[in-house]
């Protein structure tokens, strides 16, 4: 190839020895590659540089005052109590929007996987909330969620009394996983069904000659076939999950007490409401952390539980 | 698990889809038909499934408390121009990830990729600072130019470099030997063949700028520069509670026109992201 590529008459300012193919080829490369290289620099790396640096910093927005304090905002995170309850918070909405949403996707892309008449319909009904305004969304499950709302009038007409769903611990933080689970599951349910499409038939085929009956063809066969695809959605998921704000901040505010405060929420607080921006930098640099340790960890993993690499 | 379904069966799984769809359908259903009822009617029970009696004067309240036009301009002003601002860095930016062979290409396609890694919520309070700094906080340039540049877009850089690499290299060779340079190949060779990538990477850039929230509350002050979730969480009455007939007003002439044009196109919607889904 690098021969015909030397044979190709050079034209134009081509024509001086300096602009071979390749030096051309690598300025194109630099050029194209320039604005999102600058982009990530600029509003990123240099970012990530800064939030470093403000946390370590007592940052006083009214009295206009940035002294270094060195790692003094990082024993105020381990002396934060509040802050184990936001972890606990975040875990619990982590751990419960990943495993309602990947068991659900599962569950409809095999539904929708099945052969039968006006299947497509049901598909852009199950991802139609993907594209309803978040907002939008989360204003109406919040309208439906109240104590005399949509949710509880149902309930009532079968003469069950419901609760406050928003106002107490248990309920509010069921809520915001499930008004989550509900507006984004769609994505992972198409995921899991171009995966299950791609699945060779003569498998199932096989299985069924042996007379495998179906939940072990599932298991068997299924599962382990789709693993990179859940592996994949997996990671999407859970750092998607790190990042849910505009739910909590809709839906509960954080509360009641700090029941709902996840980690983003209660950083957003701490920086944009109080002005403590050396604290609200340190929880970034937190933030940065546990998701950069569960992407290893679950990249780590992939070498155990995926069956396959395509 | 491809086998024919017997009738029994059959029943069985629509019967079951329908009762999954519940949550999926009825909440839309339910901000459209409240959106139109007069507020006495909003709570009542037993819950009215469909309107009976109708007030559309919540609609006229809708433009009368706040400019609605305006901040929906701002939604649709921003969310267009950083859709076309993606596609243009990220076709471009994957395109030489995949196809062209330049110094230190693998180690700058890693340190984009950090992108990935990193949150934009990790990084809001810096970026608040910067844009204080150059006197842009309370426009809407962050909303503008950290998605097209920033994080947001390394996602489409990826997909984009996911499909420039399947691309037969003979078209290319083809091309050169024709005399054609570089951003020649690329504008009329590799990008025409990219629609359905671009296409996809266009759908979820739209939905990533339609739905920011916490990057206009951090960065917007005044309602006339509001975008629209911002916006619609403002109808509140004297004691801050909602004004629920209003917002769901508001939320219906934010969702609706999406949601149509997703109805419409939904094939190119569903197939398309499948299909960023991540072969490769």
């Amino acid at each position: 190839m690098a021969v015909a590529q030397e044979n190709v008459a050079p034209e134009g300012r081509a024509s001086s020895p300096f602009w071979t193919v390749a030096r051309r080829d690598s300025l194109a490369g630099f050029l194209f590659i320039a604005p999102q290289l600058i982009g990530i620099i600029v509003f990123v790396l240099i970012p990530l540089g800064l939030v470093f640096w403000y946390s370590l910093h007592e940052w006083n927005v009214l009295a206009n005052t940035f002294t270094y304090t060195g790692a003094q905002n990082y024993r105020m995170l381990i002396e934060d109590t509040n802050l184990l309850e936001v972890l606990g918070a975040t875990a619990i909405f982590s751990a419960g929007l990943v495993v309602f949403n990947l068991s659900l996707a599962l569950l409809l892309a095999v539904l929708l996987n099945q052969k039968l008449a006006g299947i497509t319909i049901f598909r852009t009904l199950f991802f139609s909330p993907v594209v309803v305004s978040l907002v939008a969304w989360t204003i109406v499950w919040g309208f439906l969620l109240q104590k005399n709302g949509g949710i509880n009038g149902m309930l009532q007409v079968f003469g069950i009394e419901g609760p406050n769903w928003l106002r107490e611990e248990t309920t509010a933080m069921i809520s915001v996983i499930v008004v989550q689970v509900f507006k984004n599951v769609g994505l992972n349910m198409i995921l899991f069904l171009a995966a299950l499409q791609g699945v060779p038939n003569e498998l199932y085929e096989a299985a069924r000659i042996d007379g495998a009956p179906r939940f072990k063809q599932f298991r068997r066969i299924t599962l382990p076939l789709i693993s990179p695809t859940i592996l994949l959605t997996s990671i999407i998921t859970i750092v998607g999950s790190l990042q849910v704000f505009a739910q909590i901040a809709v839906l509960t505010q954080g509360g009641p007490g700090l029941s709902t405060t996840v980690l983003v929420y209660y950083l957003y607080q701490q920086a944009f409401q109080f002005h403590f921006f050396g604290y609200g930098s340190t929880l970034s640099i937190l933030l940065f952390v546990i998701v950069a340790v569960l992407t290893f960890a679950q990249w780590q993993m992939r070498k155990r539980i995926v069956f396959y690499e395509s | 698990m491809k086998a024919e379904l017997s009738p029994r069966m059959k029943v069985f799984l629509y019967g079951l889809m329908c009762v999954l769809l519940v949550p999926f359908v009825f909440p839309t259903w339910w901000m459209v038909t409240s959106s139109v009822k007069p507020i006495s009617d909003i709570f009542a029970f037993p819950p009215q499934l469909v309107p009976q009696s109708y007030d559309w004067t919540t609609y006229q309240k809708v433009f009368e408390l706040q400019p609605f036009v305006q901040q929906y301009w701002n939604s649709a002003y921003i969310a267009a121009l950083v859709t076309l601002g993606t596609m243009v860095v990220s076709s471009m930016a994957g395109y030489a990830f995949a196809r062209i062979r330049f110094p230190f290409a693998n180690t700058i396609f890693m340190i984009v990729l950090l992108g990935l890694l990193i949150p934009s919520e990790v990084t809001i309070v810096p970026l608040f600072q910067m844009f204080l700094k150059a006197g842009m906080v309370n426009t809407h340039w962050p909303l503008i130019l950290v998605p097209i540049f920033g994080a947001p877009s390394v996602f489409a850089t990826f997909v984009m470099r996911q499909f420039f690499v399947t691309l037969p290299g003979e078209l290319e060779e083809a091309a050169r030997v024709d005399g054609l340079g570089r951003f020649k190949i690329f504008r009329k060779i590799a990008l025409p063949l990219a629609r359905p990538a671009l296409a996809s990477v266009a759908i979820f850039t739209f939905l990533h700028s339609w739905n920011l929230f916490l990057e206009p509350i951090v960065f917007l002050s005044s309602a006339d520069k509001f975008t629209l979730p911002q916006a619609l969480t403002q109808y509140t009455d004297a004691y801050g509670g909602p004004m629920w007939n209003i917002q769901l007003a508001a939320a219906t002439l934010t969702a609706l026109p999406v949601l149509i044009v997703f109805i419409i196109a939904q094939k190119q919607f569903v197939e398309g992201l499948a299909h960023t889904g991540l072969k490769g």
